[in-house]
């Protein structure tokens, strides 16, 4: 039984077009995504009150302690997350030594108002580490893409055209990095769920396994040229993913049954990872099957060259080693 | 042979991996909260050798705690080497730390003009954070004759040249007393020998008339100069916390040069234990699931697989506690989901089993065929996941995301042992049980039954290659 992929590739990259596409959108225009404090720079606050409080008191009594900008949302029972801008800290320059730094002033104001309150978090961010932060960020994930590429050109050395794997995998790494960012750019919008620090590791978490399951139908590819040598590229490629097709999967499934089991059961400071972490997952097993390895074929057609030609209009190019 | 000696040295590693990972308190981790027996921690001195631990090392989002990241300006010490004045920013951060009685905190510089500082179980965070950020500019000032302004006092030092009093003449043993009479908090204090020559020209020309002690620009107290004083006196008029902070700022020294907080993250203990609970139980859940997964789909070497699995997380467990690694809730979302890539390099592994078995092998040569085909796939892709884990663990460096980097780092961990456990567990368990007939059901390896290829094939019958006994029947079924 032998499955025909290679065939049916126009299908498969079209979904994946219809996939990325709606949140690529949302991703490009002003406000893409909703960054959190670590990006934008704020105070956060968990507060727990043993007496009831309603939302808009708490709004209220925010705007008069000098913070009218103050997002309140409620979490729990009693239990309330506080965006502000950034308090002034009890270390800076610009204060002088007071007998009470600004957080005192606010849990004071709070108590006065509802009674006895707990500070279950705060973080702090300043502009200065949120601009790192965005930095940083982009650099770990062209990092990353380097990294993999180079290593997967030297593993797949022994092969013709060692660099089109290492290609076809950063191909497909992007595309699914694409889709979390555009599903959380569109949640953003909808929901107002913000991307944090934990949000840039779930990204590379999700490059990370995209190219392991890519790899593992790569490295499949790999063997058959060797053990079918003169049979159609196209062939080798098919044989390969129905080979591989019961792994992927059934590591993709154990791999999300883990993350089900975080989401349902782990604690509510990761619940926005682990959502990415779900989308990105399954966004790689596909691609692993449908897009990386269909690439590769579409490569040795030569209808990316032909793309390429289309796209810079016409000119003939050489064709791509 | 050599298998027997695998399979000990498994057993060994579990054995003594079981009790340093086995919680203090097993009922708080299991849905119930049914009592079990706990663990008295483990105490181990082989000569300078000394382990001595009872729990896990946990980050401050799961102990509770605060994370700072102060920034030092530098462009106000210009001249000097940046790296020797945040050496000495941090010298007088941690003296002025470990005065204050924290437990386990830790100070360390990142880049050029950074400093961490992370505050375990502080309850009174921005009294901390005065503390360890403001310099005490003490100084004592006497009334201007002609305007009556306070101005700083000053006398001949020693060298014969007029200079200012202030706290930096004080030795480093000021201390809070008590006034035995009125109870009240004291910072009792003693000048060096400069100090002493001011202070008895200023004590003398003031006899009667008040001395004003100023902290940061702050009148503090201004007594009334009763006798001549040189070497010793006492500030009063300070709350004790303030006292307390004023003693151990003046015993520590100034930072030198200003410093700010740009970052903090501040987590309440019982969110902390809260998570850690919740953490654990979903991590046991999902072994469970996996578990279930696994026997359901690939039969006795899913079984295997999960026994592999249990002592996968035992060891990975032990390794942490080892290390220690500093276990943080980002940590242990890395771990449960390397939990799900060990089974990865199973799945590898039983699937190639199964092709080889399909296409003919006998069950001791797909074994083998098994692994030696899976290995280049798991090497790969294994490889290449820890490749992204530097990475993230270099950008949680970088920007001081401790967050990020112990997630890195427990993933990393996680795949190298799982690494192991695929290639040496599973496969020494594997080969242990192909000695027995009852394994040699193809039902039990989760093939088609009957097979017609398992069942009537060339051989008609599975062999074992090792012992060469040749048929052992798998057509039963």
């Amino acid at each position: 039984m032998t499955l025909d992929f290679t065939g049916r590739r126009w299908w498969f990259y079209a979904l994946s077009l219809l996939l990325i596409v709606p949140g690529f959108i949302s991703l490009v225009l002003p406000g893409g995504l909703r960054p959190g404090i670590d990006f934008t720079s704020g105070t956060i606050m968990t507060l727990r009150f043993d007496r009831p409080v309603e939302q808009g008191q708490l709004r209220q009594a925010f705007a008069e302690l000098n913070h009218p900008e103050a997002i309140v949302q409620r979490s729990d029972e009693g239990t309330f997350v506080v965006r502000t801008l950034p308090f002034e800290q009890a270390i800076t320059e610009s204060v002088e030594r007071q007998a009470q730094t600004e957080r005192q002033i606010v849990v004071g104001g709070l108590t006065d108002r509802f009674g006895s309150v707990e500070v279950l978090g705060l973080d702090h961010v300043s502009p200065i580490i949120a601009s790192e932060i965005v930095r940083y960020a982009l650099l770990a994930v062209v990092a990353a893409c380097g990294g993999i590429l180079l290593y997967l050109w030297w593993a797949f050395r022994k092969v013709p055209h060692p660099l089109r794997y290492g290609t076809c995998a950063v191909a497909a790494l992007i595309h699914d990095a694409l889709l979390v960012l555009g599903v959380f750019s569109i949640l953003g919008r909808v929901f107002g769920i913000e991307i944090d620090a934990m949000f840039i590791t779930a990204i590379l978490t999700v490059i990370g396994f995209s190219v392991h399951d890519t790899i593992v139908v790569f490295d499949r590819i790999r063997e058959n040229i060797v053990r079918h040598a003169g049979e159609p590229f196209s062939d080798v490629v098919n044989h390969s993913l129905a080979q591989t097709l019961g792994r992927s999967l059934n590591t993709s499934i154990t791999v999300l049954l883990t993350l089900v089991t975080l989401r349902l059961f782990g604690g509510i400071t990761i619940h926005n990872f682990v959502l990415a972490l779900l989308i990105g997952i399954t966004s790689g097993t596909y691609s692993s099957i449908f897009n990386a390895s269909l690439l590769l074929d579409s490569w040795e057609r030569g209808e990316l060259a032909d793309l390429g030609r289309r796209l810079v209009g016409r000119r003939p190019v050489p064709a791509a080693a | 042979m050599r298998n027997r000696w695998r399979l000990i040295i498994i057993a060994i590693l579990t054995l003594l991996a079981g009790p340093a990972v086995w919680p203090q308190r097993p009922g708080n981790y299991i849905p119930g909260g049914d009592a079990l027996p706990g663990s008295l921690g483990i105490h181990i001195q082989l000569g300078n050798f000394r382990f001595d631990r009872q729990g896990a090392t946990l980050g401050l989002d799961l102990q509770g705690g605060t994370h700072l990241v102060l920034q030092a300006d530098m462009s106000k010490a210009p001249g000097q080497d940046a790296e020797s004045v945040l050496k000495g920013v941090i010298q007088v951060l941690e003296r002025r730390v470990n005065a204050y009685g924290v437990a386990e905190p830790l100070i360390q510089a990142q880049g050029q003009d950074r400093v961490i500082v992370e505050l375990p179980g502080v309850k009174d965070i921005e009294e901390a954070k005065k503390l360890i950020g403001q310099t005490a500019q003490l100084d004592f000032r006497e009334r201007d004759p002609a305007s009556g302004e306070w101005r700083i006092a000053t006398a001949i030092g020693l060298d014969g040249e007029e200079k200012e009093l202030t706290g930096k003449y004080f030795r480093p043993n000021a201390q809070v007393v008590f006034d035995s009479r009125t109870n009240q908090p004291q910072v009792a204090f003693e000048f060096d020998d400069e100090g002493s020559a001011l202070f008895e020209q200023i004590t003398r020309r003031l006899i009667q008339r008040p001395l004003g002690i100023f902290l940061d620009n702050i009148q503090i107290s201004a007594p009334t100069v009763q006798a001549v004083i040189s070497r010793n006196g006492v500030i009063t008029g300070l709350r004790l916390n303030e006292a307390r902070t004023l003693a151990i700022q003046l015993n520590a020294g100034a930072v030198p040069v200003p410093i700010s907080i740009i970052e903090e993250r501040t987590v309440d203990a019982t969110l902390g234990s809260d998570s850690v609970r919740k953490s654990i139980v979903a991590g046991e859940i999902a072994l469970l699931v996996v578990a279930l997964f696994m026997v359901l789909y690939y039969r006795l070497p899913g079984l295997l697989a999960t026994a592999a699995l249990l002592i996968y997380t035992v060891l990975t467990l032990a390794v942490f506690k080892l290390i220690p690694v500093t276990l943080t809730l980002a940590g242990i979302a890395g771990f449960i989901l390397s939990i799900g890539m060990a089974v990865d390099a199973n799945i590898l592994i039983f699937e190639r089993l199964r092709e080889e078995l399909r296409w003919g092998k006998s069950l001791g040569a797909a074994i083998q065929a098994g692994f030696d085909r899976a290995w280049s796939s798991i090497r790969d892709s294994n490889t290449s996941t820890l490749i992204t884990c530097v990475l993230l663990y270099w950008f949680g460096q970088n920007f001081g995301a401790s967050l990020i980097m112990g997630f890195a780092f427990t993933l990393a961990i996680g795949v190298l042992i799982s690494l192991f456990s695929a290639i040496f567990v599973t496969r020494s368990l594997l080969q242990a049980i192909i000695g027995s007939s009852w394994t040699l059901n193809p039902a039990l390896f989760g093939m088609a039954i009957p097979d017609p290829r398992l069942a009537r094939g060339p051989a008609g019958r599975l062999r074992i290659e090792e012992r060469g006994t040749g048929a052992l029947g798998g057509a039963g079924s």
